[in-house]
């Protein structure tokens, strides 16, 4: 097996998403010991660390709905030699993106008594884009989410130094 | 629309469900569009389930589910129709009208929106009003339109000039030339039997002029072989390919050319019955066909034991189109004109052994027919000695875009590029598409290639690219028709010519990559290997053609080698911006 010489460095975030994605990871379940054996997190709701070092691989589930989303998009575009986009939303901007046929002004009058102003929150864009809009995307890992026998196929293989294949079975469109 | 006027159409169509495209079209004509509950109506009268009525009436572009007003204005959007301001006369009609481009006025009494290629390319820009063709659009004529519709002017009062369509022929052969009685090559026909007359086709080495070009001799010997109770034949006239107008003419000034032509073809084949196809863009040429059909009734050239030949019945129906590219391919139309949505059959089996009605039938272009008639007068073997070896006999070429004399050309099968170039007058062409979008762009380097089967196939359509032009606008336009002409039936072919369409959209703002680029390419594999049909085979042509032979056309207009957004980040932020009154640091996004 063409096993890398050392660990390699990877990312994750979760924007415009539910954190499914994530959670189809984690249940790889005995697997993650074997993961840990071959990587080392970086940035990622497991680490908690907050801005990304120059990683191998990055991950990415969830859409672009707002302005920090698109900042860390490109920071990870920066850091990382392979950007994934993971699940539906990621590749498509799944069910987040079923705002766009509305108006985001609305939208915020609409749940807003008095909309915020505070410089804090980061401000949504007028519709919710796939990351692909924004960012050069090497692998799109389709999926709602990706199954974690697809995740497990996906890493190993890249992880491997083969070109990432997924089989029938793997692809879950819905 | 009264019960009772919708029982007399429905009566007029003997309550037939294969009539259901004719009777809604003419439903429409009546109650403006068609709404719900007439489709229940409908359903409920013809005993077929209400949800193939609706999706027959979404399927069509003309067919307006939702109210449309009393004038429907579309603008043929044709790449030659925009090179000759089709878009800045739209718009100057909206705000005359106070119309936003493509919804219904507040009123409900107009709106205006832009269709297909209505095939009047060499009179253009054009729109059809309600159906109504209009072409040679200029301020005056937009501004009379204007006026027309501002004062509710009934559609039947308005001046008939505005609706006068030329016929524009530029050089005549033996078969627009032609000057012949209706019937006079029919009796040639009718004087052989059957298999002689099949015999002299087979010399002529005639085939089908649709674009295929399958041998006209074999395809009817094999309907005449397939067992069956009853046989058909159907001509072609949904000439929808933009830049194609040649039919239009053909069913004007050679219609009995084309009827002798189809009722040789009964005879050869054995069949009673017969359509004429005609889209729903001619509509100016229903009544006279209605008319020349009837004539012909009256001359025993149709009906029972036609010219006197007992036991030799047939006659022929017109049928009209809805605004439908995808139904000039054989089998949609065959669906079309049995009531269905115009989806493509499996084939095979093809429509010679289960066409209509699942019976043999014949189905040929307009132009394919008039020829049969010219064969039937001349013989066979004076065809055959017209053209090349493997194309016999002349092809009517419909000429537009950028040349002095735009119209249509008949020439021998095999005339050169260069030739039909001179002819119409073109100055310094930097391109040509034969064969309309589905066909193939040319480059001044290809100009001596010859115009036949064995060269460069045409369907009819010629367009002419000056210099001045910018080839991508061309390819962006044809991506645009084949993604809004697309059936929806199988998934490469639905989404992937709109994603070629988005691909090349991006490349046209200025924001595309070499990424679009290679998108575009392994999109367009993906149409060719695994469409339903030739509409998805054929979608990527323009765009590969480009990139052959045009490719710095293409690489100039790309903003980076890398990657850039499909869309401005900051301006996707101005709406909640000004929702939320910020403008700090926070509130904007590097455009990087």
């Amino acid at each position: 097996m063409n096993a890398p010489r050392r660990k390699l460095k990877v990312a994750t975030a979760s924007l415009a998403g539910c954190f499914g994605c994530h959670m189809s990871l984690l249940d790889i379940d005995e697997r993650l010991f074997a993961l840990l054996e071959l990587v080392e997190l970086d940035r990622s709701p497991l680490t908690d660390k907050k801005h990304c070092g120059p990683c191998d691989l990055g991950l990415i589930e969830g859409g672009l709905c707002n302005a920090e989303n698109v900042e860390v998009l490109r920071e990870f575009r920066r850091s990382c030699k392979v950007l994934v986009a993971v699940g539906a939303c990621a590749v498509n901007g799944g069910l987040p993106a079923q705002r766009n046929h509305l108006d985001v002004r609305d939208c915020l009058k609409a749940v807003y008594p008095v909309v915020p102003n505070d410089p804090e929150l980061p401000l949504p864009l007028d519709k919710v884009h796939p990351l692909s809009d924004v960012v050069r995307i090497d692998y799109f890992l389709p999926g709602c989410p990706p199954p974690a026998e697809a995740l497990w196929q996906f890493l190993t293989d890249l992880l491997h130094g083969r070109t990432p294949q997924l089989g029938h079975g793997l692809i879950h469109y819905d | 629309m009264t019960p009772a006027a919708l029982h007399a159409l429905l009566e007029k169509h003997r309550h037939d469900p294969t009539r259901l495209v004719q009777i809604l079209r003419e439903a429409q004509d009546v109650a403006g569009w068609i709404s719900p509950p007439l489709i229940t109506e409908v359903a409920g009268h013809l005993g077929v389930p209400r949800a193939r009525v609706e999706g027959v009436a979404g399927f069509y572009s003309f067919f307006a589910t939702q109210p449309r007003g009393e004038y429907r204005v579309l603008f043929s959007d044709d790449i030659t129709d925009r090179f000759h301001g089709s878009e800045r006369l739209r718009l100057d009609l909206c705000s005359q009208l106070g119309v936003e481009p493509g919804k219904l006025r507040a009123d409900g009494r107009v709106s205006v929106g832009v269709t297909s290629c209505t095939g009047l390319c060499e009179q253009g820009p054009a729109l059809l009003v309600n159906e109504h063709a209009i072409p040679r659009l200029d301020d005056a004529r937009i501004a009379q339109v204007a006026e027309l519709i501002a004062t509710r002017h009934p559609l039947r009062e308005w001046p008939a000039e505005l609706f006068v369509v030329d016929d524009s022929i530029e050089l005549r052969g033996w078969l627009l030339g032609a000057s012949v009685a209706p019937g006079e090559a029919l009796g040639h026909a009718l004087a052989l039997s059957p298999d002689a007359f099949l015999e002299q086709l087979a010399k002529s080495k005639l085939r089908g002029r649709g674009g295929a070009g399958f041998s006209t001799a074999d395809k009817w010997r094999s309907a005449k072989q397939a067992p069956g109770p009853t046989r058909f034949v159907v001509c072609n006239a949904d000439e929808g390919e933009p830049g194609t107008f040649k039919d239009r003419v053909l069913l004007r000034r050679q219609l009995d050319l084309v009827l002798d032509g189809m009722t040789a073809c009964a005879w050869t084949i054995g069949a009673q019955r017969g359509f004429v196809y005609l889209r729903g863009e001619y509509r100016f040429l229903e009544a006279p066909i209605e008319a020349a059909l009837a004539a012909r009734r009256k001359a025993k050239l149709l009906g029972r034991d036609v010219l006197g030949h007992r036991g030799f019945d047939f006659d022929v129906e017109l049928h009209l189109g809805a605004g439908a590219y995808v139904c000039g391919e054989e089998s949609a139309l065959l669906e079309s004109l049995e009531g269905r949505r115009g989806i493509p059959r499996n084939r095979p089996p093809y429509p010679v052994t289960n066409g209509y009605l699942h019976q043999p039938t014949v189905v040929n272009n307009v132009e394919t027919f008039a020829s049969v008639a010219l064969i039937a007068l001349h013989g066979g073997d004076a065809f055959a000695a017209v053209g090349t070896p493997k194309s016999s006999g002349t092809r009517v070429h419909s000429v537009s875009g950028d040349c002095a004399k735009p119209g249509l050309y008949e020439l021998p099968m095999g005339a050169t590029v260069r030739a039909l170039l001179d002819a119409c007058g073109a100055v310094e062409p930097q391109a040509v598409q034969v064969g309309g979008p589905s066909g193939v762009l040319l480059s001044p380097r290809e100009f001596d290639r010859r115009l036949c089967f064995e060269d460069v196939p045409s369907a009819g359509a010629f367009v002419v690219f000056g210099p001045e032009r910018d080839l991508l606008d061309v390819v962006v336009n044809y991506a645009h028709f084949f993604a809004h002409e697309s059936c929806g039936f199988c998934t490469p072919c639905r989404v992937g010519t709109t994603l070629l369409e988005r691909s090349l959209d991006a490349i046209d703002a200025g924001r595309g990559t070499r990424r679009d680029v290679k998108e575009a390419l392994r999109l367009s594999r993906m149409l060719r290997d695994s469409s339903h049909c030739g509409l998805g085979h054929t979608a990527c042509n323009p765009f590969l053609s480009l990139y052959e032979k045009f490719k710095p056309t293409l690489e100039r207009r790309l903003s980076s080698l890398d990657f850039v957004p499909t869309f401005d980040v900051d301006e996707a932020l101005a709406a909640a911006r000004e929702v939320t009154g910020r403008d700090d640091v926070k509130a904007h996004l590097e455009d990087v």
